[in-house]
């Protein structure tokens, strides 16, 4: 990837990058659990503690935050060697650090926090000690998320909030969240807001679970109840939360094309539609109308993972990430989707029985068809949200027509 | 031409929406999945007391007509209501084979039975390898002397838990994917060596798993003559085809109604989503969607209610189902995805309804089944 010092388009590694591929192979090979990689197959969820445990592995390598500055415990890779270790990581399945800690609150600490906030907080992100999770949804505030209502009122060196937060993923592991809350009604809604850092543990603080159509509760809703907070955990100005929100929403959108991702579940879709019989004497693999459909998939992925290149190669000249990153956002969740469908499309009956627990560690019983067939709809289900959080494929089409189209 | 329902078809559809507003509303209907039995027998006492159970069959049968039209119009509002008790797998499906291939005092016992509510039925036709084609039998039935013994594997029996009496499809002869050979017997639940392992399904309906292990039935048993049911099972999952199909047509044209209605009310940057003219074409093409799909399941039931021969019914058959499995997709996730993530709740009755037409595309063969099935007529 040298569009910058060649005079012919190409997409080649360099010979360090590819030195770094290895590299990045064989420590993925060694260090990423087998048990976990084996739960990732066979569509089980990590628990707390194994999340944690792989990204303190990172952290003993050094690798735990690639889109860190050096200064704070980043590894100083290029935007190439970054996207060669997502690549890798995504292609085993191995999962990437939680990002709300790591890739969204640390980045705004890192800006617009003062020096006593970022050797109180950074630290603890890079070791992974500090679990956190993200306050800025509301019941009433989805796609316009400046309407929020979320109260904190000064009072002496504290802050009092009242209000809701809700879609809260895992919260039920948080120790800290991070909020946009309102401090100013008289404005216009943009400008009475400001970026808070709460304590889980602060009295007044209550999680309610959500089921969601997979019936697990991924998130929440959180409750604050006259939550005093110390005007110490304000990050930067007041008034100024959503200036730093809004650059915070730009990280939300990269490496979310998950190409890598899609090639793995890909490679899995034709593997079990070896073992899945067609019912007249061959397996899925030999029926010309789904090979026609996996095909068209991986048609698809390869057109997303050079339009991410071109991007990358983009931002490796210095150029911020632009609405080109909805595009990825948009193709990359809605073929995410498309491969959902096309495992509940393989698994046919395996796939209509309700049984949670044969994802769960301890389960003794068999799968009840080919592969992680049994797991289809449920993952279908689940991921219909992809195309509605980190803002909504319909927020990320209105950013093409505005910013790109001038329409 | 007419396309109106008849007064009995009215009264019918009256009937099922007055019992839904009345006694089945989302919490409910909740309630009654998590029960143990998974249905509720006060509900099905009803249904026979109020003659629904008798729709599918003829007069002579004890029914009341046994139209395929008269059943789609009170399977879409079972679909509208998210239904859980075993309508197509007792009445449709096993009631079904059991007026096509049974005889004389049995035959009338058993229906009488059944439309009087005292009888569940399953039917145990799908296996592990067997996809959607109902040729593929592996589970086996050899006679000794006044005996058959059955041995296999069953899945995807839909209330096989609940069932007095399964209906297991077992082969007598022939290898594989023959379509002759194929028998279907009455097997008492409780019989031994009989071993169902129970679910409730992704849209809240019971289903099991079967093993058969050297079930000892007595020949009698046999619906029809030996190896011969292929073709009455064909024609009957074709009904239970188009049936499921309406139910589809019911449940996304709640999606649809359900979706219209919150853009209505849901206010983001000062004004309802509804305004929005991206959401608002996305919601003419849901209803453009529902509209194909009502007309292909009505056109599918008229044939079957014809004189046409078997092939041309069982094409409009596989032309329903392919085209409704299309319109459940592009249905079922715009519900979801306009109404953003309060329609990824389990709280909401979307989610469920979204669900719900998921297990309808997948049952008796989804819409890539379908289509190929009729590209080979």
């Amino acid at each position: 990837m040298t569009l910058n010092r060649r005079n012919t388009v190409n997409a080649d590694f360099t010979k360090e990058d590819l030195a770094f591929q290895d590299e990045a192979r064989s420590f993925l090979d060694s260090e990423f659990p087998a048990e976990y990689r084996a739960k990732i197959d066979a569509s089980k969820r990590l628990s707390k503690e194994e999340i944690v445990n792989w990204q303190k592995i990172l952290y003993k390598k050094g690798w735990a935050a690639p889109s860190w500055p050096v200064e704070h415990g980043g590894t100083g890779w290029s935007q190439i060697q970054k996207h060669i270790f997502e690549t890798e990581m995504g292609l085993i399945g191995a999962p990437e650090p939680v990002p709300f800690g790591m890739k969204m609150v640390a980045p705004i600490i890192m800006t617009y926090g003062s020096a006593e906030q970022k050797a109180r907080f950074l630290p603890d992100i890079l070791e992974s000690n500090v679990w956190w999770c993200q306050g800025y949804s509301e019941p009433n505030s989805g796609s316009d998320l400046a309407s929020l209502k979320t109260a904190a009122v000064r009072d002496g060196d504290h802050f009092i909030v009242n209000g809701a937060k809700t879609w809260n993923t895992y919260g039920q592991y948080a120790d800290w969240i991070f909020c946009l809350v309102r401090t100013d009604n008289t404005v216009k809604k943009q400008e009475g807001i400001s970026f808070l850092l709460i304590d889980m543990k602060s009295p007044g603080i209550t999680l309610k679970p959500i089921y969601l159509i997979d019936g697990q509760p991924e998130v929440n809703e959180v409750f604050f109840d006259d939550v005093r907070v110390p005007a110490d955990n304000l990050i930067g100005e007041e008034n100024k939360g959503w200036t730093y929100a809004k650059v915070l929403l730009t990280h939300e959108r990269t490496n979310i094309a998950g190409v890598p991702r899609g090639k793995r579940r890909l490679r899995a879709l034709k593997r079990i539609a070896g073992e899945t019989d067609d019912g007249f004497g061959n397996s899925m693999m030999d029926n010309q109308g789904f090979r026609n459909k996996l095909a068209s998939i991986e048609i698809e992925l390869q057109a997303l993972e050079y339009a991410e290149l071109r991007t990358l190669a983009s931002i490796s000249t210095g150029k911020a990430p632009g609405p080109e990153s909805s595009i990825l956002k948009i193709v990359g969740t809605e073929l995410a989707q498309r491969i959902d469908k096309t495992f509940v499309e393989l698994a046919g009956y395996h796939c209509l029985p309700y049984v949670p627990e044969q994802f769960e560690d301890g389960f003794q019983g068999t799968p009840l068809g080919p592969g992680n067939s049994a797991a289809a709809a449920l993952t279908y289900f689940n991921n219909r949200k992809a195309s509605i959080y980190g803002g909504s494929n319909e927020i990320q089409r209105n950013i093409i027509c505005k910013a790109v189209l001038g329409l | 031409m007419d396309f109106s329902y008849s007064e009995v078809q009215q009264m019918l559809q009256d009937s099922v929406q007055k019992f839904v507003q009345k006694s089945y509303d989302f919490t409910t209907r909740s309630k009654i999945i998590e029960s143990e039995d998974g249905y509720s027998k006060e509900n099905w006492r009803l249904f026979a007391e109020l003659g629904w159970l008798a729709v599918p069959f003829t007069e002579e049968d004890g029914g009341l007509g046994g139209s395929a039209v008269d059943l789609i119009v009170m399977m879409e509002e079972f679909g509208k209501a998210n239904l859980v008790e075993p309508f197509v797998a007792t009445a449709v499906l096993s009631g079904g084979l059991i007026s096509e291939l049974s005889n004389g005092e049995r035959k009338s016992e058993l229906l009488e039975q059944l439309v009087t509510g005292k009888l569940q039925l399953a039917c145990a036709y799908a296996e592990m390898g067997s996809r959607f084609n109902l040729a593929k039998v592996g589970t086996t039935a050899t006679v000794q002397g006044d005996k058959v013994l059955i041995n296999g594997k069953k899945i995807a029996v839909l209330n096989g838990s609940n069932a007095d009496q399964l209906l297991v499809v077992a082969r007598e002869s022939g290898e594989d994917i023959d379509v002759d050979g194929i028998s279907i017997f009455l097997v008492d639940a409780a019989s031994e060596g009989l071993v169902i392992n129970s679910f409730t399904n992704i849209d809240g309906k019971k289903s099991s798993e079967i093993v058969l292990e050297n079930v000892s039935v007595p020949a009698s048993s046999r619906l029809g003559d030996a190896g011969s049911a292929l073709s009455a099972l064909q024609k009957i999952v074709d009904r239970a085809t188009v049936s499921v199909s309406a139910e589809a047509v019911g449940a996304m044209e709640l999606l649809l109604q359900k979706t219209v209605e919150y853009s209505k009310t849901r206010k983001q940057f000062g004004t309802s989503i509804g305004t929005f003219q991206a959401l608002q074409h996305r919601m003419a093409d849901m209803f453009i969607e529902c509209q194909l799909a009502r007309s292909i399941v009505v056109m599918a039931a008229m044939r079957l209610d014809s004189a046409e021969s078997d092939l041309e019914k069982t094409k409009a058959v596989s032309a329903a189902k392919s085209r409704v499995g299309e319109a459940i997709r592009k249905v079922g996730q715009e519900s979801i995805q306009i109404h953003g993530g309060i329609g990824m709740t389990d709280e909401l009755d979307v989610g469920h309804l979204f669900k719900r037409v998921t297990a309808l595309d997948i049952m008796f063969g989804n819409a890539d089944y379908h289509t190929e099935r009729f590209a080979s007529l």
